[in-house]
């Protein structure tokens, strides 16, 4: 394949600590030991980025050694924990900042969103906005005013495009802003998780006119995202970033399920000893743990494969009745589905004490996208004694459910998926 | 592979370092839409919500000439070369503005636009040529206040002008405003983006160096001794210049007026290649 962006040998060097004291003196070492003809001697001091452990010096490398390339037409997801080196290198793509060592090539004009709206200024109208923060991020006049219409449209907020922004809803500002950007021509987008901020209904419009961009232009796409549904709808490979160097290149999905086990067990778990409670008479509730089908704990699932909640909680009395329960919602906080322990038959007498259930879903229904688990206890038939909202919270990933790619962040308003068997009754009758 | 490689032609390359006359003029043109947008959003975010508007354009120079006549020509019995005090000091206050306003501005045009240059790449040379522009508009308007004001004098009050050639040379001493403010700026913000105590030498600075320019004085006056050093300042040609061809008094050469230019041009280049050296690593130390 025809490579639009080469990066080879590609490195950033942050120094530790407070910036500006001794910098005048460590500038004068550095250019003494360069006018000598020998190594920048703080070029050595560099160790690999881990946040986790207390390094030795105070120089470290944000990325270091890093190659790959990418092809043209190519939508690549960078996956990688804060701090993995992810903006880093979109700042060096991006020309924002220069790397330390390496070298990048690109082929093509690159535009980059690592904010939407840079430089909107508050005192101009919608119009004069649009114009120069499309000139901020390298379009031509002329193509702005051909593309204005257009920009206006997809933003929605044609009533207001001649009032100063500053006058804007926070919503129909990002709106404007990403509508500017989404009308870049070039061959190459670079976006940063800006979709973290704006309406749900807008991020998947977003997502729809990214996807919509790689797939009928033929236009080159990496994008940051913590988001793995939007990534592996969107992406057809990932780049997972760790500790600065390249974990993983390849295909998105496989991309995914490796930083997902390797994620797994920290967020997994949740003690609700500092949550918000009920009534609490007699019960309370200790902790719940969410895991997937092999009994891994995970707070990342698939679409359509089994997962199991465990839920412990604490009686202070004998209950002769006892209701487990526990339902999923949506971000909106739309409460989707709910599992409760009577309706199949489990048993209701509890002895006084620290008990665990766990409860299997064989097939999870959830689209891909982010939910939150609600959990209660309770008497049958009376009111609720101890219930914890977003106890946990979970994220569902998109997969390959029936050999056909499906993109089902353009049925976000749909939210279930059930299986259902299709049968053809007639073919072409006139 | 790698004998193909080397063949392939890249649009861009990024790469740790660049040539030191690199200058990316290409790139400056090519963004030529953004200068005139930023320029249009100075001016128009200036005015706005303000209820006297662009008057304050004018009211900044008469007003501080008010003071000037009170102070240095009243109390302090300044000579002004045999000039009406109020238009020696407005053309002194205007030209200097808008030096000053060049100098102070892109000094601290790292500072101010951290957030954009951290997001977004465009040359970063079109900020303070912006700021250079900007400033010339608002130049442009408080020139034609101090003409009405000329007007004034000769219809009114009788001054006598005496037309002459210095007039022509005028854009010559504007561009030396602009490529001075504009270059001793660049270097300014290069090195406060490490050193930040110089943010708070410019102000200061800018003050001090104006009593080195001939503003409220005219060089005539000055002794021999200080002459010497007031000469070396190329505001001096600059603003004795503009009162030789504008007001027909003043005490410029050629020659001084050539090395006004010379040193100017000295000092843009060596800021344009300073603010290139830092613009490319900046964000990571502001």
């Amino acid at each position: 394949m025809d490579h639009v962006i080469e990066v080879s040998g590609l490195s950033k060097l942050y120094r530790l600590g407070e910036i500006g004291t001794g910098t005048l003196s460590r500038d004068l070492h550095r250019w003494v030991a360069r006018a000598m003809g020998k190594e920048d001697p703080f070029l050595k001091i560099g160790e690999s980025n881990d946040r986790t452990r207390k390094g030795s010096g105070d120089v470290v490398y944000s990325l270091r050694d890093i190659d790959f390339s990418i092809g043209a037409g190519e939508t690549v997801g960078v996956i990688g924990r804060n701090g993995a080196g992810k903006s880093t290198l979109l700042k060096i793509l991006s020309r924002v900042t220069s790397p330390s060592t390496g070298e990048v090539r690109i082929k093509g004009r690159i535009a980059s969103l690592l904010e939407v709206g840079t430089g909107f200024h508050p005192e101009l109208t919608g119009r004069e906005n649009i114009f120069l923060n499309g000139a901020i991020l390298g379009m031509r006049k002329s193509e702005i005013r051909r593309k204005f219409d257009e920009i206006v449209d997809f933003s929605g907020v044609e009533r207001y495009v001649d009032t100063p922004v500053k006058r804007y809803s926070s919503g129909m500002y990002v709106r404007l802003a990403f509508a500017v950007a989404a009308h870049l021509e070039s061959e190459i987008l670079i976006v940063d998780e800006v979709l973290a901020v704006g309406d749900v209904e807008f991020q998947q419009k977003c997502l729809g006119k990214m996807g919509e961009v790689s797939k009928g232009e033929g236009r080159t796409i990496l994008f940051v995202s913590h988001n793995m549904a939007a990534i592996s709808t969107l992406c057809r490979s990932a780049l997972i970033l760790q500790n600065g160097r390249i974990d993983f290149s390849g295909d998105v999905n496989a991309g995914i399920e490796r930083y997902v086990r390797s994620s797994k067990t920290s967020t997994g778990v949740v003690d609700l000893a500092n949550a918000r409670h009920h009534l609490c008479n007699f019960s309370k509730l200790r902790s719940v743990m969410l895991m997937d089908e092999s009994g891994v704990v995970t707070s990342t699932l698939f679409i359509g494969n089994p997962f199991r909640l465990r839920i412990s909680f604490e009686l202070f009395e004998d209950v002769r009745n006892l209701e487990i329960g526990w339902c999923i919602n949506n971000i909106q906080g739309v409460t989707l589905v709910g599992y409760v322990s009577p309706w199949e038959g489990f048993q209701t007498r509890f002895d006084k004490g620290v008990h665990e259930v766990e409860c299997t879903v064989p097939f999870l229904q959830t689209l891909p996208s982010t939910y939150h688990v609600t959990v209660w206890v309770k008497r049958m038939g009376e009111k609720i004694d101890d219930e914890v909202e977003r106890a946990i919270e979970f994220e569902v990933l998109s997969r390959d459910l029936n050999g056909s790619v499906t993109y089902f962040d353009k049925y976000a308003e749909l939210n279930m998926f059930q299986h259902s068997s299709w049968t053809q009754i007639n073919a072409g009758v006139s | 592979m790698t004998s193909k490689k080397a063949h392939e032609h890249w649009d861009l390359k990024i790469r740790p370092t660049s040539p030191l006359f690199d200058l990316h003029l290409k790139d400056v043109w090519n963004y030529r839409d953004l200068l005139a947008l930023l320029v249009r959003r100075d001016f128009v975010s200036f005015y706005k919500q303000t209820i006297l508007g662009p008057v304050w354009f004018f009211l900044q120079p008469l007003l501080t000439t008010v003071m000037y006549v009170f102070i240095f020509g009243r109390l302090a019995g300044l000579s002004t070369d045999g000039l009406p005090q109020p238009l020696f000091y407005l053309t002194g206050i205007v030209a200097w503005n808008y030096f000053a306003e060049c100098l102070t501005k892109t000094s601290s045009v790292f500072r101010d636009n951290a957030n954009i240059f951290g997001k977004v790449y465009f040359p970063r040379l079109i900020m303070p040529l912006s700021i250079v522009v900007s400033n010339l508009v608002r130049f442009g308007v408080q020139f034609l206040l101090l003409i009405c004001m000329l007007f004034y004098y000769i219809y009114f009050e009788g001054f006598n002008i005496e037309a002459n050639i210095y007039l022509l040379l005028l854009p010559i001493m504007i561009f030396i405003m602009a490529i001075l403010g504009l270059g001793s700026g660049m270097i300014i913000s290069a090195m406060t983006t490490k050193y930040r105590d110089l943010a708070f030498l410019v102000t200061f600075g800018v003050q001090l160096l104006m009593y080195a320019t001939p503003v409220i004085y005219p060089l005539s006056t000055a002794s021999p001794a200080v002459k010497g050093i007031i000469a070396a300042n190329p505001m001096t040609p600059v603003l004795e210049g503009i009162r030789l061809g504008l007001l027909g008094k003043g005490d410029m050469s050629m020659a001084s007026l050539a090395y006004a230019l010379v040193s100017s041009l000295v000092i843009l280049i060596s800021g344009i290649i300073v603010f290139n050296r830092v613009e490319k690593t900046f964000i990571d130390s502001v």
